[in-house]
């Protein structure tokens, strides 16, 4: 008998179908991934199954557990809930109570579930099993780093020893090497416990390396379902296949481009943040930035990579002069600056692109608006050329001009992200920084970001610090790439070699938690190398 | 985020000692500010104080002997100290009008007002948070309809008004308690609790009011959060996760408040205490207002404002012992 049986389960928000009709079944101990774009209905059909759908949202359809239907009782669902089915959410920071200790958080789980199980877990030993120590159960969310916060998570979700294990985009929010370690803890503990996983997820690759069989979903419905090997390595739906082509990316340009004369040049970097104790005594200050010295010449596309927590968002701030280095010093096109103190005639040559789309635009301002911000940085353009500016920049990235009377909240991810990126265009800049210019936006999307940054960059002539920790991404885009750890640079290099002979510790755990690519050969059965 | 997850060995109480000890050391910096303003504006302002006091019929004989008697030939800052020395031994210095020390004429009124505001704050939460409860868990049913009418219905009737009916009601009406005195504790205690009880209500009722509809808000505000849906994960229903995770959560925007309160709630005294006859604070100030008595308007300006800032100070360390974020990065 099947564990889950889901018969054309369908979810409504009013006259809106979010979920439009999907069956699915999981063997006991199978794990299946769901994968699908923002927006596919994949998050709503896992809260549909453990009826945690947000006020508002209907459903109907069958869902079976073992074969019995769901009860209808709030109370009665929500304990077959805590002792049938773990969950783990995507952002392990608001999922967890702020005010609770994640000792007590466990001890809740179990307490709750403790009829249900005949041999009684326990939080030491919860806290063992997914790789904390016993000194984290005392500590807040706050006080642990994202891969510890979702390791707490997985802990409570396993308290109840459950069969299934439903777990929505449980690594993005993670940094490349956390997320490795968090995949093969969940493959790992599904395995040793023979449970159940539902794996959701708009990341192929990190389906490819935990589940058996996946289904794809597209716009609230499954288009397309098999065994990984099949639907992954040889798609058969149009969407299936242009998902897995775009979460390839094309190799870069072998030969070197030309460069010009150094365009930047940052010696000796360090910003230190001042702190003060109790008493208002000063202590050791926090160095996000630690004496750091780099050059970038005009034309050159460099990457700077490294872990969250690296600063390498704080060096980006002090050369684009959003924040002032402690010391030392950057000179730019040969003058020099310590960070905000960077001349006005000089900021309209370096631009920089946000990470998020969605929350670096003003709702309340239309894009004309936004976009027409920066001119103010040309005091001496007549102001009858600035719709003509803007029309250049929108043009460039490959949007209508007649756009430019709409509000943000009209437009989807990836045509945000090129707004905002003719956004940093329409001083015509000489240097654009790039914070995870990506990341941000479903895998569909990122190709075409990418491919236009590097038309636009042949086009323009222009020079790209992007800043990021894919390392996929940056073999693809950049000439040069920096390593980055504890605010110093630890190793750099061109990134075929570097990727494939990595010299500093770093570096090698970086490659090493790269994820496979869909095509490489792979045993899904296989507990991931850590 | 990123930063931060080393904290490593954190000591709660030693966190919640130096963070009460750095709200400690801006309480006393706020006082002395507060002393310095009400210096200024009573005794050093444009205008002799002496003949302030004794108004405009006054002879000059008599205003040169208060102004002696009163120490105005001082320079400022030997005035300002002597104040300041003074209430830190207890002396705050003798009243014009009641001939008595202004720190026994405080000490006295104390006993009513003190009561009363600390009463109005309870009633206030009693009945205001689990109003605010009730209403967010039937958010959008009759009962959250009706609490939420009666609750922006309580803000807006002003406290004079509602005291006279109360009296009207309770006192005059139904002779269930007194329409207005104060009978010493050290007398009957009883009577004295009886006599407070209608002022507490009419001081109490706005303050409910508005703490129902911040826990309300709050309330709602939480049950959206990831982690609510995280404890329903767990298998606890809605009204358990709200119950077990959703209140303390919710209860920090309502510190907030109920520190802003208390200080209305002082401020409400003084009508009220003259509403219902009380010889409280309130009732004090107001008369040494009327009789130009400024050494016993600047004390017992002091004293409001202790009460005031000591309440905040309270609220502070609360917050810290709910809110475990707060004890570290509580720089800014």
């Amino acid at each position: 008998m099947s564990l889950l049986e889901v018969k054309d389960l369908v979810v409504r928000f009013g006259d809106a179908v979010a979920v439009d009709g999907i069956s699915l079944t999981l063997q006991p101990g199978e794990r299946l991934g769901i994968i699908g774009e923002s927006g596919s209905g994949k998050t709503l059909t896992a809260l549909a199954i453990t009826d945690l759908l947000p006020e508002g949202a209907s459903r109907s359809g069958t869902i079976l557990l073992d074969g019995a239907p769901m009860p209808t009782s709030e109370r009665a669902m929500a304990r077959l809930r805590g002792q049938r089915i773990g969950m783990v959410f995507q952002e392990p920071m608001t999922a967890l109570n702020p005010l609770m200790r994640i000792n007590d958080q466990i001890a809740e789980a179990i307490e709750l579930n403790s009829q249900h199980v005949s041999a009684q877990l326990d939080t030491p030993q919860l806290l063992t099993e997914v790789g904390l120590e016993q000194k984290h159960g005392d500590r807040y969310a706050h006080q642990l780093s994202g891969g510890q916060r979702q390791r707490a998570m997985i802990a409570m979700a396993l308290a109840s020893q459950p069969d299934l294990l439903i777990a929505d985009e449980p690594t993005s929010a993670l940094d490349l090497i956390t997320q490795r370690l968090v995949l093969a803890l969940i493959a790992d503990i599904c395995a040793r416990r023979r449970m159940a996983l539902l794996f959701i997820s708009h990341d192929l690759k990190a389906v490819a390396q935990v589940c058996t069989r996946v289904a794809v979903m597209h716009s609230g419905r499954i288009v397309e379902t098999g065994s990984v090997e099949q639907v992954l390595r040889a798609p058969q739906q149009d969407y299936t296949r242009r998902l897995v082509s775009a979460s390839r990316f094309a190799p870069a340009a072998t030969e070197l481009r030309p460069l010009g004369e150094t365009l930047l040049q940052v010696k000796g970097v360090t910003r230190d943040y001042h702190r003060r104790n109790a008493l208002f005594w000063p202590i050791a200050p926090l160095r996000p930035v630690n004496d750091v010295s780099l050059s970038i010449a005009s034309g050159e596309v460099v990457a700077l990579v490294g872990p969250s927590g690296c600063g390498k968002t704080t060096l980006a701030k002090v050369i684009v002069g959003l924040d002032s280095a402690s010391a030392g010093s950057i000179a730019f096109a040969g003058q020099s600056y310590r960070g905000r103190d960077l001349p006005k005639a000089l900021r309209r040559d370096i631009s920089l692109v946000f990470q998020d789309p969605f929350s670096s635009f003003d709702p309340r301002m239309s894009i004309g608006a936004s976009l027409s911000e920066p001119l103010h940085l040309e005091p001496a353009l007549d102001r009858a050329l600035t719709p003509a500016r803007l029309a250049e920049a929108v043009s460039a990235v490959g949007l209508d001009p007649a756009m430019l009377d709409r509000y943000p909240h009209e437009f989807s991810g990836g045509q945000r992200q090129r707004l905002a990126i003719a956004r940093a265009l329409v001083t015509r800049p000489r240097l654009l920084v790039l914070d995870e210019p990506v990341s941000a936006l479903d895998v569909s999307v990122r190709g075409e970001v990418l491919e236009l940054l590097a038309r636009l960059q042949a086009q323009f002539g222009l020079t790209y610090l992007i800043i990021s920790h894919d390392l996929d991404m940056v073999a693809a885009m950049a000439d040069r790439v920096l390593v980055m750890e504890a605010g110093r640079i630890v190793e750099q290099g061109r990134p075929g070699e570097i990727f494939a002979h990595p010299l500093h510790r770093l570096t090698q755990e970086l490659v090493a938690a790269r994820l496979p690519e869909l095509d490489a050969p792979s045993d899904p059965d296989a507990t991931p190398a850590g | 985020m990123g930063g931060g997850p080393e904290g490593g060995d954190t000591a709660p109480s030693r966190a919640v000692i130096a963070y009460a000890l750095r709200r400690l050391i801006g309480f006393a910096v706020t006082l002395l500010v507060a002393a310095l303003v009400i210096f200024v504006l009573l005794d050093l302002l444009p205008g002799d104080p002496a003949q302030f006091i004794l108004g405009i019929n006054a002879t000059p004989a008599s205003v040169a002997q208060l102004r002696l008697q009163m120490g105005l030939d001082a320079p400022a800052y030997q005035r300002f100290l002597g104040w300041l020395g003074g209430m830190l031994q207890g002396d705050f210095g003798m009243s014009y009008t009641q001939r008595a020390p202004v720190a026994q004429l405080i000490w006295d009124r104390l006993g009513v007002t003190l009561p009363l505001a600390v009463f109005a704050m309870v009633i206030s939460m009693v009945v205001g948070l689990p109003l605010g409860l009730l209403a967010a868990r039937r958010r959008g049913k009759a009962i959250d309809t009706t609490i939420m009418v009666l609750a922006q219905t309580g803000v807006a009737i002003p406290n004079f008004w509602f005291g006279m009916l109360l009296v009207l009601v309770f006192a005059v009406g139904l002779r269930w308690l007194p329409p207005g005195g104060f009978t010493p504790w050290i007398e009957d205690s009883g009577l004295a609790l009886r006599g407070l009880l209608l002022p507490s209500l009419a001081l109490a009722l706005p303050q409910a009011s508005i703490l129902a509809r911040v826990m309300r808000t709050a309330l709602v505000d939480v049950a959206g959060q990831d982690f609510i849906r995280t404890a329903r994960a767990k298998g606890l229903t809605m009204d358990e996760a709200l119950w077990r995770h959703g209140v303390r959560n919710a209860l920090l925007p309502v510190l907030t408040i109920l520190g802003l309160q208390f200080a209305y709630l002082v401020a409400g005294t003084i009508v009220v205490e003259n509403v219902f006859y009380l010889p409280g604070l309130g009732k004090l100030i107001y008369t040494a207002i009327l009789e130009r008595d400024l050494i016993l308007v600047r004390g017992a300006t002091i004293i409001l404002i202790l009460a005031v800032t000591s309440t905040m100070l309270l609220t502070d360390i609360a917050y810290a012992l709910v809110d475990p974020r707060l004890r570290e990065g509580a720089q800014r």
